[in-house]
């Protein structure tokens, strides 16, 4: 805790302080006391997302000195393939985390949705369209059920979203009778998401689009409104927040079916990215959704980061995965570092979060 | 009752507790205890550890429900089920948990809860946050209470220290305590000369005609600024004096128990 000007005797207060009295709330620090590390470590926490990108930049530099191929726009585009389904998970699980929760089930949630999607359209017969929503919907039924479970039930979302990992997943292994529905099957819908159109000779996909978008959205939402704010303010004291009469379970509530719903939306990205719809695709997504968040400089405590944190932490996963691969590297490598990122993240933010105390 | 029974009865009291009880468990916290607060006066709450002082800030700033007695504001009998119901009626508490949210800025934590939006489609349809009002509102709010702010009210709440958070806090409930102000031992976790500030803080909100309740343990600091202490001892209002009425001592003594308020000659 810096008090520089505030531990001055009133009369020798720099003259910046004018009015009479003064609670000082000046200075965070001038900068010229602190050390190097010090400063960075003020600027961390009052911009998050200057972490993540400096890793970032420093990849992609280091990368495309070591290997000719991989600083290519169409090497660009092959990473945000790679990585938009998580990211776009990693949406769902900001929200969650911000509020000083996590869901585990995620990756569960999406498959049921798609395969109840697949359900809806070919087995039943539903219009295409109306097969898409309903899985969305399905989506937003599991969100809603976490929600339940951890705001009615108060029982901790890791313990919630671990029960209900095994249950969605179980359903959707149900749903499925454990069979996918080959390409040729799945309607052109439902594949939108997967086609795309070129610039600069290089294949950019509707699904790409969309994620970019969603980020944008979801940063917006965040940064500009009261829910956004209310979200923050929830996973940072949640006592506070009920005594400022913010209606925290309905805030938690909220966020769960939001989840959902982004979700569900995923699950149609996952369709497109992978042609078929598989009830085991993507089932390792649950932690990958995490680390991408964690990555990106989001507190698993709560209340303290960034929905681009996320867009990077994706991103950062993506780059190291396709730089070490170009540069030669068994893939067993890419698991050993994206483990340290998570843990040299997570120290940083612990480090953080004790400067803020 | 010393001054109940000498004050007429009437909306001069701003906010008014008769009988109320409060049990957790086994435990009665608040034993029929009774409470008043006037137009214009800074009243201290005093009491040993579990006489029932937080209970009773609690009751009357909504955030819990007492189980039995009447809650009158403005001399109207009223139920404030939450923090909500108090603060629609003016009435501000700063808890001494420190009710602010450390990674939001001081605008948006003054605002927490009744955040500002934009007028317009930008308001409605995309529930767009005012921030240019709310930081404008925060600051002049800040101002007016001597809470300069040189740097930044878009500054994070845990960049500041602990007396700076204090203000923040202080701040927000003089802003929008229209009827009155509640702080709940603001200055307990403060050094001397932040806890200095935070009195300068309760004259000043008091100057604007706000009564203030304070909840305190700092005697010298209570002999400063209140026109009259409510002692509270084992769930009860044991005596309600005006401050030059009494000195530190028996108000010592009756808050542990060494005295009755008989032995002083105040009729209870």
């Amino acid at each position: 805790m810096n008090r520089s000007a505030t531990d001055l005797p009133d009369d020798e207060r720099p003259s910046t302080v004018t009015a009479g009295f003064s609670m000082g709330l000046v200075e965070i620090d001038q900068g010229s006391r602190l050390s190097p590390l010090q400063w960075i470590e003020r600027r961390m926490l009052s911009r998050p997302l200057i972490g993540p990108v400096a890793v970032l930049i420093i990849a992609l530099i280091v990368f495309s000195i070591v290997s000719p191929n991989f600083g290519t726009l169409q090497n660009f585009s092959l990473i945000l393939q790679q990585v938009q389904v998580i990211a776009m998970l990693g949406i769902a699980q900001t929200l969650i985390i911000l509020t000083a929760g996590i869901d585990l089930s995620v990756a569960a949630v999406m498959l049921l949705s798609q395969v109840a999607m697949g359900r809806f359209a070919v087995s039943v017969g539903l219009p295409v369209e109306l097969a898409l929503v309903l899985g969305i919907v399905v989506g937003i039924a599991c969100g809603a059920i976490n929600g339940f479970i951890v705001t009615k039930l108060n029982i901790p979302p890791f313990i919630a979203t671990l029960g209900t990992l095994s249950i969605f997943y179980a359903l959707n292994i149900f749903i499925s009778d454990g069979e996918s529905v080959p390409y040729a099957d799945v309607p052109p819908l439902f594949n939108w998401l997967g086609t795309g159109f070129r610039v600069f000779g290089t294949t950019f996909t509707f699904g790409q689009v969309l994620t970019i978008l969603m980020f944008i959205l979801f940063a917006y939402i965040l940064r500009n409104t009261a829910w956004g704010t209310h979200i923050y303010a929830v996973g940072d004291n949640l006592e506070a927040a009920r005594l400022s009469g913010i209606r925290v379970n309905r805030v938690l509530m909220s966020v769960y079916v939001v989840a959902g719903l982004i979700i569900g939306v995923t699950a149609w990205l996952l369709i497109g990215r992978i042609g078929s719809i598989s009830p085991t695709a993507g089932a390792s997504y649950n932690l990958a959704s995490i680390t991408a968040v964690v990555i990106g400089g989001t507190s698993l405590f709560g209340g303290r980061g960034r929905i681009m944190g996320t867009l990077l932490g994706s991103l950062i996963v993506g780059v190291f995965s396709s730089g070490l691969s170009l540069a030669g590297f068994d893939s067993l490598w890419q698991e050993f570092t994206i483990g340290l990122l998570i843990i040299g993240a997570v120290a940083v933010d612990q480090r953080l979060r004790k400067i803020g105390r | 009752m010393t001054t109940a029974t000498q004050t007429p009865r009437s909306t001069d009291l701003v906010l008014e507790a008769r009988g109320i009880v409060k049990r957790y468990g086994r435990v009665v916290a608040l034993d029929q205890t009774d409470f008043e607060i006037r137009q214009g006066e800074v009243l201290a709450v005093i009491g040993d550890n579990g006489a029932g002082k937080s209970s009773l800030i609690q009751c009357l700033s909504g955030a819990v429900q007492p189980d039995e007695g009447e809650l009158l504001v403005s001399g109207q009998p009223t139920a404030l089920k939450t923090p909500v119901d108090a603060r629609r009626l003016g009435i501000e508490t700063v808890f001494q948990s420190l009710a602010v949210s450390p990674a939001l800025d001081i605008a948006s934590n003054i605002f927490l809860g009744r955040e500002l939006r934009r007028p317009g489609i930008a308001g409605s349809v995309f529930r767009m946050l005012d921030k240019k009002r709310m930081r404008a509102e925060s600051l002049e709010v800040m101002s007016q209470l001597g809470l300069q702010t040189l740097q930044n009210i878009g500054q994070s709440v845990e960049t500041l220290s602990g007396g700076q958070r204090q203000g923040v806090a202080v701040a927000r409930a003089a802003a929008f305590g229209s009827k009155v102000v509640i702080l709940d031992e603001p200055t307990a976790a403060l050094g001397v000369k932040e806890s200095g500030r935070v009195v300068k803080l309760i004259k000043d909100i008091n100057a604007r005609g706000i009564p203030v309740i304070l909840i305190s343990h700092n005697m010298p600091q209570i002999f400063e600024v209140a026109d009259r202490i409510h002692i509270q001892r084992l769930g009860k209002r044991i005596a309600l004096v005006e401050t030059s009425q009494i000195d530190m001592a028996d108000a010592v003594a009756l808050m542990v128990g060494a005295k009755t308020p008989e032995q002083l000659g105040l009729d209870s």
